[in-house]
């Protein structure tokens, strides 16, 4: 088999650049076999000897509709540029191979299962991919931005550096916005045996504190019984699991179960966040050999959708001219959220105009998988590969993109910018926010 | 010769598939094993809703995406699959040695059907010649892999019209289906095998344990 003609411009990553200048032959051998052999089992084999090679996959992905069809991108090629060729020479392969193996699966992949679902055998080629990084992760073959927020995790069991007096203080501080709108909302911290604990991002704390307060009023308007923990656990996210780096993936997944059940909570809400949802339901537990959470987690979407139905939040007035939303393949396609956040967009808006494809099939913002935190060197080929995307999002012709992900927000932003839609991107709860009726009582 | 091929040959044939097949079913189910989520994952109902939205053709977006695909690859394996079991030759063959035998497809039939699985072969090597995506991933072995799918139904049009050579392109008929038989557990061809298995578990993922769907 000829290998791969792929044409990218020269990046500049000091990790990689690094990694490849120090990696032996042999180390590369003994972690690549020790994965297949000791983390790998029938899905891999199975896969691999059920692959027909059709490229009927390439079909479902947007690095490869993007890029002109581009076939360096199509996932069936990231495959055979990858584990192919690792398991076809039983490991022996250089460290620039190493290299291209990070570059095709940590910055040109964003796991977001799409292509699965045109496999007319459901191969999980997303799943191969995350094999891919964990070998390259063990072989320290990570993007920089990328390694840069596992090692925040593994140091302050968050994303983003954010130590443990700036997370109270933010919080306290938060609490206090939210107090300008509703004077009796509080930020209830370290309640044990409040019904629900409400957990973040990193992100949330270090540039987007109003969602903190956002939340504090709708959690006093609906009446819920919440709190907040002020020691570690508080973040949600996991960039180690994008990295490949399980054993701390595992480290905070656990700490985060944990802290929930320190607080003897009966659910987790989580922020509007993706991939959050994606380590603490199923990444994380499926390493550490949970069949699910030991304490049910709810997502922002669904969280929402309840309060909607059940009446606990009422609409005042809908958000006005055409909206629309990006659909988080971590909670849409991957957890079947689809019907509950079309649902919620029509309580909150008047004209909700849904992307085509939508629900599950809808594509990914691009920034997802980890791609979008492996930072500005890769910005360039990340949004020009959402080209399709943009598409899709200027044909709605809304005003407002709803992106009730983190990882979408920012993906969805730089769409924005690129592609010069002039379109806004919120949060879901930024729409809720303004739409929903704070009663007389609650009022200042 | 002929005695041979269609004889002892035959049989050594059938032990290679069944062993083969049920070696390399046991393998995978053995590795699932070890990986310890692969099991509790599995879902009967989602394992079936799976399976009935991917072998009815149309039944899910990816085929309604691609429907000159669909068509050609639902005819080439009905056909590759039913043509062999139901042909009134091999029935004949069946009854005189082992005094069995089912209903059979009426021969004008059986001829059509033997030429769409031949067309078919052709339009999977067209699509591996030219289409940039599948060229790319495509190597000797996927030719081959085409040639002794091809192969048994060639030689058996061949035979059946009694174009040339009968005698000699009857063993060459019989020793490509022997061929066939022996290489679908030890290939890719394997697909036939573990298509159910694959299904079911991504259905059963998406569905069960992601409340999701597949298709």
């Amino acid at each position: 088999m000829k290998p791969t003609i792929a044409i990218r411009e020269p990046v500049v990553d000091d990790a990689l650049d690094q990694a490849e200048a120090k990696l032996t032959p042999e180390q590369i051998e003994k972690v690549i076999n020790e994965v297949i052999d000791k983390e790998t089992g029938g899905r891999l084999w199975t896969y691999v000897n059920t692959c027909i090679h059709c490229g009927l996959c390439s079909e479902a992905c947007h690095w490869f509709l993007s890029n002109d069809r581009d076939v360096s991108f199509a996932p069936v090629t990231k495959i055979k540029d990858t584990l192919w060729v690792m398991l076809k020479n039983k490991g022996k392969v250089d460290a620039a191979f190493i290299k291209r193996c990070s570059q095709i699966a940590h910055t040109e992949c964003n796991a977001c299962r799409r292509c699965g679902m045109y496999c007319p055998f459901g191969i999980d080629i997303a799943y191969m991919i995350l094999v891919v990084r964990r070998i390259c992760a063990k072989l320290e073959m990570v993007p920089l931005y990328l390694q840069d927020t596992v090692h925040s995790h593994a140091a302050t069991m968050n994303q983003m550096w954010v130590k443990p007096d700036e997370w109270i203080d933010t919080l306290q501080w938060q609490e206090e916005e939210a107090q300008g709108y509703v004077p009796s909302a509080r930020l209830p911290l370290e309640k044990e045996g409040a019904e629900i604990m409400y957990s973040v991002i990193g992100p949330e704390p270090k540039f987007l504190a109003q969602l903190l307060g956002n939340i504090t009023v709708i959690m006093k308007v609906a009446g819920c019984d919440w709190t907040m923990p002020a020691t570690a656990g508080w973040d949600n996210s996991n960039m180690a699991m994008y990295s490949g780096d399980f054993e701390v993936m595992a480290r905070v997944e656990r700490l985060h179960h944990e802290t929930a059940q320190r607080l003897k909570v009966k659910k987790i809400v989580m922020g509007e966040c993706g991939h959050a949802f994606r380590g603490a339901e199923y990444d994380g537990p499926t390493w550490m050999g949970w069949m699910k959470p030991p304490i049910p987690i709810v997502h922002a979407i669904a969280f929402y959708y309840d309060l909607l139905v059940s009446g606990r939040i009422k609409i005042a007035k809908k958000v006005e001219g055409p909206v629309t939303s990006q659909y988080p393949c971590n909670v849409i396609r991957n957890a079947g959220l689809g019907s509950k956040l079309q649902y919620i967009m029509n309580e909150v808006c008047e004209n909700f105009v849904d992307l085509i494809p939508n629900d599950r099939h809808a594509f990914c913002c691009n920034a997802g998988g980890g791609t979008i935190n492996c930072g500005p060197p890769w910005k360039k080929i990340r949004v020009q590969s959402a080209k399709l995307q943009s598409e899709n999002f200027k044909r709605t012709g809304a005003h407002t993109i709803v992106t009730p992900c983190h990882n979408c927000h920012s993906g969805v932003e730089d769409i924005v910018d690129k592609y010069k839609l002039g379109m806004h991107v919120k949060f879901f709860s930024e729409l809720l926010i303004e739409a929903m009726e704070i009663p007389e009582d609650l009022q200042p | 010769m002929y005695e041979f091929v269609s004889g002892p040959l035959v049989w050594i044939a059938f032990i290679i598939f069944i062993g083969g097949s049920l070696y390399r079913i046991y393998y995978m189910l053995a590795g699932s094993k070890k990986e310890k989520v692969v099991f509790p994952h599995m879902s009967l109902e989602h394992s079936v809703a799976s399976l009935v939205h991917w072998v009815i053709p149309f039944n899910n977006q990816s085929m309604r995406k691609r429907p000159i695909f669909t068509i050609i690859s639902f005819a080439f394996h009905i056909c590759l699959i039913f043509t062999p079991i139901f042909l009134l030759g091999h029935m004949i063959l069946l009854d005189e040695s082992l005094n069995i035998s089912w209903w059979t497809l009426p021969e004008g039939v059986a001829d059509w059907m033997a030429i769409i699985v031949i067309a078919g072969c052709i339009f999977f090597l067209y699509r591996r010649l030219t289409d940039p995506v599948v060229k790319n991933v495509t190597d000797a072995s996927d030719y081959l892999l085409l040639a002794i799918t091809a192969l048994p139904f060639i030689t058996g049009f061949i035979a059946y019209h009694q174009l040339f050579a009968y005698k000699t392109i009857l063993i060459v008929h019989i020793l490509a289906g022997e061929l066939m038989l022996i290489a679908i557990p030890f290939t890719r061809l394997s697909h036939m095998l573990f298509f159910v298995f694959t299904r079911s578990y991504f259905g059963s993922e998406q569905g069960h344990v992601k409340h999701s769907k597949d298709w």
